[in-house]
Order: C-alpha cells, then sequence, then structure tokens
C-alpha cells in the first residue's frame, strides 16, 4: 500500500470506528432495556443524542481554565481515533503497522482517560474534582493487570517463537495464541482473557466501575460542568473506545478470521472477515460489558481499587505464572 | 462591496424563533431531563423510568447535573429557601431549555395555599412552559404532556417550512 493510500483510509478507519460504535452502543441500550423487560429506544439514539448535544449551547463555567477546558474533549476524542489505527481492525492488519506496537497502544489507552481527569480539574465544580480524582485513582487501578496480561502474550510468543518483535500486532494477530499452550497453559490464558474482559468495564467507566461519573452521588462526575459541543465529543470518545478496546481484546485472544479457514481470497475473503469480525465484537461487547452492566450495581471506590489491586493482579499474575510453567514443561 | 442588509427588530426577532425551533427539533428526539423534586411527586414519576411505562424508548433520560439536561422537572411546592436553588438549576442549564411544573402546589400552592412560606405561583419566579395538573400527576399525564410537546413544536416546524424562514 502506498503512502498515500493509506492517507486516505485514515478518515475511513475513524468513521468506521465511530459509526460501529454508535451503532453497538444503540443494540447495547436496547438489550440492556429487554433484559428489564423494556421496550428501549430506537436503535438510532445515541446519533440523535450526539446529534442534540451538537446543538445545544455550550457553557463554560467562569472558574474553568477556559483553553483546557475546551482542548480536553478534543484531545479524548483525536487519541481514541488514533488508537484505531494502531489496532487489526475487521481482520486486517492495522493501519500503521510497523509504526507503533502494543505498547504505544497501551500508551495511548492512558491518554482519554487522562484527557478526562484534566478536563474535570480544570472546570472549577467541587463535583468534577472528585469525579477526576476517582477517575485517576480508577485509571491507575487497572492499568496494572492491563500490563501483566499484555507482557505475558508477548513472552510467550517470544519464548515459542522466536520472534523478535513479540509485541507487534502482526505477529500477535498471526499466531493464535491458545494453540501455543499445553493445557496448564491454557488455563493461564484463560484466567488472563477473563481478567482482560473485567478490565475492559474499569476502561469504559461503565457500570459496576462508574465510581468517576456517579450519577447520585456526585452528580455526573468528571463530565458536571460538560455541556453542549464538548460533552457531545466526550460521548464520542466512549462510543469509540468501546470499539478500541473491543478490538484489542479480539487483536490479542480471538485472532480467527474465517477466510483463512475457507481458503478465501479477494473482496469476498475481505468482507466476510469483516462481518466475523463484527460478530466477535458484538460478542466480547455484549459478554463483556453489557451483561455485567445489566447484573451489577456500583461499587465503592475501595471496592473499585481491591477488585483491581488485589484480585484481578493475582488472578493475572497466577495466568502468568500458569503459562511459564506451562513453557517450562514445554522445553522439558 | 458587499453591504450587509439592514435587519428590522421584527425580523431578528422572528429568525432567532425559527433559530430556535430549529434547535427544539432536533432536542425532542433525545429528551434529558433534570429532576427537582420533593417526595411526592418523586414517587410518582419513578414508575416513568420503569418497565412499565419505559420512558427511554421515547430516547428520554434523567441526568445528574443540570448542565446536561434539556427539561427542568419541577414538581411540587417550593418554599422561598428551595426556589434560590431551583432558580439557580434553571440559570445553569444551556440553551434552549424548557421547563416542566408538576402537581396543583406549583399552579396554586396546592395543600399550602395559605402557608407563609411556599410559592403559590412558580410562573412569577421561573419561566414555565407547562403545567400538568394533579396532586400529584400520575405518570400517564406526564406522558401526555411530553407528547404535547413534542406535538406543539412539530406544529411549529410545519409552521417555519410553510412560511419564508424555512
Amino acid at each position: 500500500m502506498s503512502v498515500w493510500f493509506k492517507i486516505l483510509l485514515i478518515p475511513i478507519v475513524a468513521i468506521f470506528g465511530v459509526f460501529i460504535g454508535m451503532l453497538y452502543k444503540g443494540v447495547d441500550r436496547i438489550l440492556i432495556a429487554r433484559m428489564q423487560s423494556r421496550v428501549g429506544p430506537p436503535i438510532s439514539q445515541p446519533y440523535r443524542d450526539f446529534k442534540k448535544l451538537m446543538v445545544k449551547d455550550n457553557i463554560i463555567p467562569r472558574n474553568a481554565v477556559k483553553w483546557l477546558f475546551n482542548l480536553m474533549p478534543v484531545v479524548a476524542l483525536s487519541t481514541t481515533l488514533i488508537i484505531l489505527l494502531y489496532i487489526p481492525l475487521g481482520g486486517t492488519m492495522p493501519l500503521l503497522e510497523g509504526h507503533g506496537d502494543l505498547i504505544l497502544v497501551l500508551y495511548l489507552l492512558i491518554f482519554p482517560a487522562l484527557a478526562l481527569v484534566l478536563g474535570g480539574f480544570s472546570s472549577g465544580s467541587p463535583y468534577a474534582i472528585i469525579g477526576a480524582q476517582r477517575e485517576m485513582i480508577v485509571l491507575m487501578s487497572y492499568e496494572f493487570p492491563l500490563a501483566i496480561i499484555s507482557i505475558s502474550i508477548a513472552w510467550l510468543l517470544s519464548f515459542t517463537q522466536q520472534a523478535t518483535n513479540v509485541f507487534s500486532f502482526l505477529v500477535i494477530s498471526n499466531n493464535v495464541i491458545w494453540s501455543l499452550v499445553g493445557p496448564v497453559g491454557f488455563i493461564g490464558l484463560l484466567l488472563l482473557f477473563l481478567v482482560l474482559l473485567f478490565v475492559m468495564q474499569g476502561e469504559l467507566g461503565r457500570v459496576p466501575f462508574d465510581v468517576s461519573k456517579a450519577d447520585t452521588e456526585i452528580a455526573g462526575g468528571v463530565l458536571a460542568e460538560y455541556s453542549g459541543r464538548n460533552l457531545a465529543l466526550f460521548y464520542l470518545t466512549n462510543i469509540t473506545k468501546m470499539v478500541v478496546i473491543g478490538s484489542l481484546i479480539i487483536a490479542l485472544f480471538l485472532p480467527w478470521n474465517i477466510s483463512a479457514l475457507l481458503n478465501l481470497t479477494g473482496v469476498f475473503a475481505y468482507s466476510l472477515d469483516l462481518l466475523f469480525f463484527l460478530i466477535k465484537l458484538f460478542l466480547v461487547i455484549f459478554i463483556g460489558s453489557t451483561l455485567i452492566r445489566a447484573a451489577a450495581a456500583r461499587l465503592k471506590i475501595n471496592q473499585v481499587v481491591t477488585a483491581y489491586w488485589l484480585h484481578a493482579m493475582l488472578i493475572s499474575l497466577f495466568g502468568l505464572i500458569l503459562i511459564w510453567i506451562d513453557i517450562i514443561l514445554q522445553t522439558l | 462591496m458587499i453591504r450587509k442588509r439592514k435587519i428590522s427588530a421584527e425580523e431578528h426577532k422572528e429568525l432567532e424563533k425559527a433559530k430556535k425551533i430549529k434547535k427544539l427539533e432536533t432536542e425532542i428526539k433525545s429528551i434529558w431531563i433534570f429532576n427537582w423534586f420533593n417526595s411526592c411527586g418523586f414517587t410518582e414519576l419513578v414508575p416513568v423510568v420503569g418497565s412499565r411505562w419505559d420512558m427511554e424508548r421515547f430516547g428520554i433520560i434523567i441526568t445528574s447535573t443540570p448542565r446536561h439536561a434539556d427539561v427542568l422537572f419541577i414538581a411540587g411546592y417550593q418554599t422561598v429557601k428551595s426556589l434560590k436553588r431551583a432558580k439557580r438549576i434553571y440559570e445553569q442549564m444551556p440553551e434552549p431549555r424548557v421547563v416542566v411544573a408538576l402537581g396543583s402546589c406549583t399552579m396554586t400552592g396546592g395543600m399550602y395555599w395559605d402557608s407563609y412560606n411556599t410559592i403559590k405561583r412558580l410562573e412569577d419566579y421561573i419561566p414555565v412552559d407547562l403545567y400538568i395538573p394533579g396532586c400529584p400527576p400520575r405518570p400517564e399525564a406526564i406522558f401526555e404532556a411530553v407528547h404535547k410537546i413534542m406535538v406543539h413544536v412539530q406544529e411549529g416546524v410545519k409552521k417555519l417550512k410553510a412560511s419564508k424562514h424555512g
């Protein structure tokens, strides 16, 4: 692919991410409603919300740091869209393959949350400041299990495949990691997969871990002072982040392509892969986010930290040790 | 040199109104409400969120901060003290905003008509767009009110399209 073709593809990938995010957000809201025996909004409701927010007044509070307050929604959305370019989407390689890897994606994933924190601090409202502090605590909690998971996958690949650039998505998604391990390592990988699904909910700031936006406690938390266009951008960020984390999980743990199984090539194979990817993405979002959101209530802030620092970390370390034992058993 | 056509005050007013109607047209498709309630109004409005009436099917959800809200629901009597807060909440909401007052307390003072400390007519303090009578109003009445808002806005849009500003 030439450089110009890639540059042409960048807006298409961004629009694809936002569109799929809106679609799945609508489906997510309908499914939640059905689980609570309600009818639920129309599937285009996220788009309608976004359109309405763009029309509304954009209020900047008098106490706010104006430039920071206005800049942070843009930073949050743009970094989320940048991550889309580094993650394999729709069964193909990432658009900027060779320019960034898993480590870069992990760092970029911090940016939207950090933008939210800075936006909360700059808005000058006590509710937003409490929300921003909580968001930071949640951010610090889920980063550690996430790091353990990605490092153990790279470690497994470096032992079994003797690849040099194990953090590259090209290597990660060409090797199905489940086939590289024995039964002990399989259990370890399963534990890591479950922890990653657990981390997804915290990363999205959704119900069991939505302490930073706690509606009934701190009046919207970090977003308390945002309205109009700025709020619309944060709304889009959250929607796109769902796609980003879903495709990250797919790239790490479920990298199967249907065209390789059926020996297909050409446009037909691409579209079939895209369809298969969308189904996988839906399943990941449904199991990792929608089901938990419908079933659970909000945790307290100390419970969130304990859940991630203690339980998720111990489980992921246990998974790492199981993979290590498996590698030793294989080399014996 | 292009000179800007001078707009008369009346025409300017019409243009502003046309803009507001266009904004309201997108707003009625996803109404985010903020509640400023006392107890009896709240207990009658909670079922609207639940599975029997389910207001989310019209895109209506409850927000937690006035900055996100389009519609302010005020239920029950306002005392001199709580009216200050209600006014402040109204001022914090972004334009275009709508105020709906629930219950007979907001219209006439209701059963607190002879109290020294309650507000008898909310209209005198906050621009109320719609009253819903009842003590407290049933959830059906709230849906009827929302339907009336929607029909009103759609009629405005139709009129606008027929006129020259459409």
